[in-house]
């Protein structure tokens, strides 16, 4: 294995190499503070405000595709091998405003400025994509950035308007493109890359095999994925993380297959690497999706993560332990598989022994006669952690009820199966009756808390309320819309 | 082509931001964007764990010996008065010395080689205390006897008593209203440049830079005159950053003098939402008499607000909730009474509309009680009670409102938004909806204009004419994103009739404008565009002058014209035209002043005419609520808003859509959430939800009453924007309730308390429901 100790990126027009970049440098420090590109904003720290959007662009099977990130949260050693595109590199050389920031300046889209240049980045992004967004397609890709003054609808307006001031084709990344994917191409050399002061080293494996391998070394290093939960660990928490062990650059580890009856989503997969497919198997699960955080967390974020982190309160878990998914769990070559139900043990306890990652995800493709929901509340509905969520699986054979798996978020210290609800059901007839006495035997399940998010009572009322929802959204005869459209 | 008969920027018209283009390109400087002189020190503040307890001792061995730290600053570091209360009440230290106040009080401030050093030493203090017993709400703190940190306020008209017994009707219930953070996009910054002798220099994002000026020079005891506080714009302010910055350039600019060398302290966002100050939560308890038409005879309500461990500007803030809780209402007989608690949680402050939001909805809240109590339409409720003659124009301050202009607004926007037909539609759409439920409200605003401290209602402007016909502009006001700046920018244009460019508008700085009033209520282009024309007024009587004298001409024959003056048969253009006033000697310069005229107020009495005058506005607000959660969304919002003349109508417009949409977060997602011990729990973006891009209404019809004049002589006629159209947002909250009462056939109030989260309106279904 050969060994590389730089850093090696493209940042806006040129190339940069930096060595000794400890796992806990970020982005967003590295582009104020050492190279004073203060155009990209803090307003947070934790990915939530969007002040500091960035595009990252990655090689992706040879193509270069550039997404919007979070520079606060995104750790300077993962940006290895991209194009890393700040707001400084949009205007022409003579000062000509692009058209995004030109239609942001002519519909009044600025008023203190201090969100601009992170709207700017993600409405370029957007416009690169869909040049001619809809009013939905805006406010999904607007969903990690917050303005405080303008109330939005200015920005909505130009982000509409921006195809009328110029065409993605004439665009300076565009123009770059060829350029930029050969000199990124030049910097993938297959090597491991170990950086940084020993107490604080990154290591980039080159492969999965490779990552597998620098796990047994290092069984007491930090995983870093997507970095939405690490980021603010170092962020908001101080805490050190080094040796860190990124994953991100990790094609094989991305990938999403069907085979035979299953769908396998690489654990490496971010949320946005593996919509599509997702969805296509599973298309109840689109709306949920574009619920999880905001388009610069799904971005980065990645499902294994997700379950690796143990969290109550994440979202994939309820949905794919509903499915019947499994986990597969590897070290060094041993692989073992794992309904995901059980790698949950308790609050902060997963069942992952020292050295060994997640790799992959396995999720049944549905049957005939199977129903699924997936529901997810929170105080705002979007970019928001759930109050409640759930996964809701239901075969009906017959009129009556022959399966049924159902799990839940943010009713227990792990994402949790309602064993009694299901019990509930089980042999039903399929009736609005069953569904309350599911709702009913919810109480059995779960004595879920109360916190800044929701009261307990909620919590118990919401979830059982899910339930009816479930009923009055599959019911033939139930005809009234039992939930809100997106509108 | 350019129109020549016309300036560019002319008032009246729509002009884009002057710092737009730099927004947009990442080229706008704030305070952490300038470049730091070689040497600069980081600042971070070390934090109390308790919310309430005797100060023994701080260990701060640990921290002083952490990578990095030069150093550590506490009480005893202070060289002159250890006090930076806005009030001059001296109840508010930069350190304490004896008692801890609140959770996440500023105990010390540790200064390293970098920020990160500075942050991470920070966590290592040790903190001998013992804990005292706490109050956190102001239910609590009036039970455990609590004293008010500052002097209540008394309104009263009328024989309340009498007339709440003999009212047909009578109700009483309490109503709950939250707090709000200001979450402005650019957290708290100061950034201080050491001088020579006592002089220190110090940038910031303050919207008071004359108060930070003198608080600067006390905690230092130096005189004012050896500060200088700059402010180029701010990440927004929305009264965040009135008086809160205060403790930030205190420390700044302490460290700055102490090791000699430019000193930068930014908390991060937890502590800049845990150390500061807040929208004050009240909890209000009403009394009401009314008739069977709706009518309402008399009032009583007190208001007890969470004011934290000391008065900061919560004496005002209440005093306004008082002012507005008759929002556009005659109340023949009323008694308001404030309750400004002291608690153990941050001092809270100013937060756009300064209390008077608070004062707002529970007017609202008792025309819905009656509404629902006699079965009729709010609408109507709100009309029978509308300030209007025969005696029907007295407030509970004893000002009379002359400007009323809510018959003709109301109306127009009741047509204009179809309003009745539309609640019909909505009520028989709901019989047929069992799941989700609609709503629809249309909610009125008057708001009194003018700082209620009379003292405040003054302003100055620098205005420098260069020889070349370039003009330079500073005034006292600061820029946080309202656009004060291209307003008082195109006052000056359109005086001088000269092109917006030929003016450059620079950063606020005391050095220029001095004891300036803090850029807040609303008052900053009245104000600063009215000193502003003084200046330029000054500076044309000369050039007027001078012209009559050598052209031999009458004074009135000589005029300004686009970008030219005419002088008899003589045009010249306005840059030759100064040249020539520049050899004839003529001073270019001027420095101007405004003080609001009229206002006058007797705290003691609860009497006077506080405001100058009203601003008006309403918005109609329809929703759907998700019954089975509690779920919601906003359909659509109609809204027509007076601001007068306005100077710049498409920023008028972009001030009303970004109040209305802060307003509608304070009432629906934004939750400020303390644990059992006092601690913030709701303190950063993640777990503090301010509305995003898709909860803005699915349609959005603003107008301005492009018809409205301001009665008196503001600038241009012109009335202030910047708070009143943020309780257009009650709308939403009404519509919200009228959503839940559909549950119970619209004859129950359902008493939301404020914000109404998905869960308090679930949980009003359920009570509704239930018929408890
Ligand atoms: C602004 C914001 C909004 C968010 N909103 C939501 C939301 O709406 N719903 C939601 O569910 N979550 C939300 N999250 C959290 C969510 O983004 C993360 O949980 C994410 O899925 C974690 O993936 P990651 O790749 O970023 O993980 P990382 O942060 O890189 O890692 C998370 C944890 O998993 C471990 N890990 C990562 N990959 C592996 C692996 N392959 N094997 C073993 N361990 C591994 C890491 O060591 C770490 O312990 C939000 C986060 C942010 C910042
Ligand atoms: S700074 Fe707020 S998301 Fe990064
Ligand atoms: S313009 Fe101020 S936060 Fe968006």
């Amino acid at each position: 294995m050969t060994l590389r100790s730089e850093i090696r990126f493209v940042l806006n027009g040129r190339d940069v190499a930096l060595a000794d970049v400890g796992a806990d440098r970020t982005l967003l420090d590295f582009l104020r503070l050492d190279r004073r590109l203060t155009g990209t904003k803090e307003g947070c720290a934790e990915g939530d405000c969007g002040a500091c959007t960035v595009l990252v662009g990655r090689l992706t099977q040879g193509r270069l595709v550039h997404a919007p990130v979070n520079a606060c949260i995104r750790f300077l050693a993962s940006v290895d091998g991209c194009h890393v595109v700040t707001v400084e590199h949009l205007a022409g050389r003579d000062g000509q405003l692009h058209p995004v920031q030109q239609a942001l300046v002519d519909h009044h889209g600025t008023q203190c400025g201090f969100c601009t240049p992170g709207f700017v980045m993600s409405l370029y992004a957007l416009w690169m994509e869909v040049p001619e967004p809809s009013e939905a397609q805006v406010e999904t890709a607007l969903q990690g950035n917050l303005c405080r003054c303008t109330g939005y609808s200015p920005i909505i307006r130009a982000a509409i308007a921006i195809s009328r001031y110029g065409s993605p084709a004439a665009d300076p990344i565009n123009r770059e493109r060829d350029d930029i994917t050969a000199r990124l191409k030049a910097l993938h050399d297959g090597c491991r890359v170990v950086t940084g002061p020993t107490d604080n080293q990154s290591i980039l494996p080159a492969d999965t095999d490779d990552l597998a391998e620098c796990l047994v070394e290092n069984p007491g290093a930090t995983i870093v994925a997507g970095a939405t939960d690490v980021g603010l660990w170092v962020t908001k928490l101080l805490r050190p993380i080094g040796p860190a062990i990124f994953t991100g650059h990790l094609d094989e580890l991305k990938t999403v297959t069907v085979a035979g009856d299953t769908l396998t989503i690489g654990a490496g997969a971010s949320y946005t690497e593996c919509q599509d497919q997702l969805i296509r198997h599973f298309p109840h699960l689109a709306a949920y999706w574009d619920r999880i955080a905001g388009w610069q967390v799904r971005n980065m974020g990645t499902v294994g993560g997700n379950i690796a982190n143990g969290s109550p309160i994440g979202d994939t878990p309820p949905v794919l332990i509903a499915l019947g998914a499994e986990i597969t769990l590897r070290r060094g070559a041993a692989r073992r598989m794992l309904p995901l139900e059980s790698f949950f043990i308790e609050y902060g306890k997963q069942d992952r022994a020292p050295g060994e990652f997640v790799e992959q995800i396995g999720i049944p493709l549905p049957r005939p006669g199977q129903r699924d929901a997936a529901y997810k509340i929170s105080k705002r509905r979007d970019e928001d952690i759930s109050s409640v969520a759930a996964g809701i699986s239901v075969t009906v054979t017959n009129d009556r009820i022959t399966a049924c798996r159902i799990a839940f978020g943010g009713m227990a210290g792990t994402p949790k199966r309602a064993k009694a609800a299901e019990a509930a059901l089980l042999s039903q007839p399929w009736s609005g009756a069953a569904f309350a006495a599911a709702a009913e035997a919810l109480r059995q399940d779960f004595t879920p808390l109360s916190d800044w998010r929701a009261s307990a009572d909620y919590r118990m009322l919401a979830a059982g309320n899910l339930l009816r929802r479930f009923f009055l959204e599959h019911d033939a005869a139930e005809t009234a819309p039992a939930q809100l459209a997106r509108a | 082509m350019k129109d020549m008969s016309i300036i560019s920027g002319a008032v009246h018209h729509d002009r884009i931001h002057d710092s737009a283009a730099k927004h947009v390109s990442g080229s706008a400087d704030y305070t952490d964007d300038i470049a730091m002189p070689e040497g600069t020190l980081h600042a971070y503040l070390g934090v109390s764990q308790v919310a309430h307890a005797r100060l023994l001792g701080l260990d701060l061995a640990a921290v002083r010996r952490a990578p990095g730290v030069v150093g550590v600053l506490t009480a005893a570091d202070i060289p002159g008065i250890n006090d930076i209360s806005p009030t001059g009440l001296n109840d508010e230290p930069v350190f304490p010395t004896d008692k801890i106040q609140f959770h996440g009080q500023p105990l010390f401030a540790v200064v390293a080689e970098t920020r990160d050093a500075a942050r991470r030493a920070a966590a290592l203090a040790r903190v001998d205390c013992e804990a005292l017993p706490c109050a956190l709400d102001p239910v609590a703190a009036r039970a455990a006897g609590y004293p008010y940190v500052t002097a209540p306020l008394k309104l009263a008209r009328g024989d309340v008593a009498p007339a709440l017994a003999a009212a047909p009707h009578r109700i009483t219930a309490r109503m709950r209203i939250g707090g709000q953070d200001h979450m402005y996009l650019e957290g708290h910054i100061a950034f201080a440049i050491p001088g020579e002798d006592d002089d220190v220099v110090v940038h910031c994002s303050t919207q008071h830079p004359s108060e930070a000026q003198h608080m600067v020079a006390h905690v230092l005891g130096v005189p004012s005159n050896a500060v200088t506080v700059n402010v180029r714009r701010m990440g927004g302010g929305f009264g965040g950053k009135e008086s809160q910055m205060n403790l930030f350039c205190a420390v700044a600019a302490i460290a700055a003098k102490k090791w000699n060398r430019a000193v930068k302290i930014r908390p991060d966002r937890d502590q800049d939402m845990t150390a500061t100050g807040k929208r004050h939560d009240f909890v209000v308890d009403y009394d009401i008499g009314f008739d069977e038409a709706g009518r309402i005879h008399a009032v009583d309500a007190s208001f007890a607000a969470r004011c934290g461990f000391s008065a900061d500007l919560s004496g005002p803030v209440t005093d306004r909730a008082l002012f507005h809780a008759d929002n556009a209402y005659f109340y023949p007989n009323v008694r308001l009474e404030s309750h400004p608690m002291k608690t153990n949680t941050v001092s809270n402050t100013a937060f756009r509309g300064f209390g008077g939001p608070q004062g707002v909805i529970v007017a609202e809240r008792m025309i819905e009680e009656i509404a629902f109590a006699t079965g009729q339409d709010p609408l109507d409720v709100r009309k029978a009670n509308f300030y209007g003659q025969d005696g029907r124009d007295v407030t509970p301050y004893h000002q009379q409102v002359e400007d009323n202009i809510l018959d003709r607004l109301v109306g127009e926007l009741e047509t204009g938004a179809d309003y009745r037909a539309r609640r019909k539609a909505i009520i028989a759409d709901n019989a047929n909806s069992p799941v989700l439920k609609r709503g629809i409200a249309l909610t009125p605003v008057k708001f009194g204009i003018s700082f209620t401290a009379t003292w405040y209602n003054q302003a100055g402007a620098l205005v420098h004419v260069y020889n070349d016909g370039s003009v330079h502009l500073n005034h006292g006001g600061t820029e946080m994103g309202q656009g004060l700046n291209t307003k008082v920018a195109q006052v000056v244009a359109d005086a001088f009739q000269i092109d917006f460019e030929r003016i450059k508008i620079t950063r606020t700085t005391t050095e220029k404008v001095p004891n300036t009033s803090a850029t807040a209520a609303s008052s900053g282009s009245d104000l600063n565009g009215m000193a502003a024309l003084n200046a330029v007024e000054q500076i044309k009587a000369r050039l007027v002058a001078f012209a009559a004298r050598k052209w031999e001409v009458e004074p009135d024959a000589v005029e300004f014209l686009p970008n030219e003056v005419r002088i008899g048969d003589v045009v010249l253009s306005f840059d030759a035209f100064i040249r020539q006033a520049y050899m004839a000697r003529v001073q270019l310069s001027a420095a101007g002043f405004y003080k609001t005229p009229k206002i006058h107020w007797d705290r003691q009495k609860g009497c006077g005419r506080p405001f100058y005058y009203f601003a008006y506005g309403a918005a109609c607000s329809e929703v759907t609520i998700d019954t089975l959660t509690g779920e919601y969304r906003v359909d659509r919002t109609d809204i027509l808003h007076d601001v007068g003349r306005s100077l710049n109508p498409a920023l008028d417009k972009g001030q009303v859509e970004g109040a209305f949409v802060q307003g509608m977060g304070w009432l629906t997602t934004e939750e400020l959430w303390w644990d059992a011990e006092g601690r913030l729990r709701t303190h950063a973006p993640s777990t503090y939800k301010i509305p995003l891009a898709s909860d803005r209404p699915r349609i959005f019809n603003v107008n301005l009453a492009d018809w409205s004049e301001n009665r008196e002589l503001t600038i241009k006629r012109s009335k202030a924007v910047g708070e009143p159209p943020f309780m257009l947002g009650v709308s939403v909250f009404e519509a919200l309730s009228m959503a839940v009462a559909s549950v119970a056939d619209y004859r129950v109030c359902p008493r939301l308390d404020a914000p109404a989260t998905p869960e308090r309106v679930l949980m009003a279904v359920s009570r509704l429901q239930a018929g408890t």
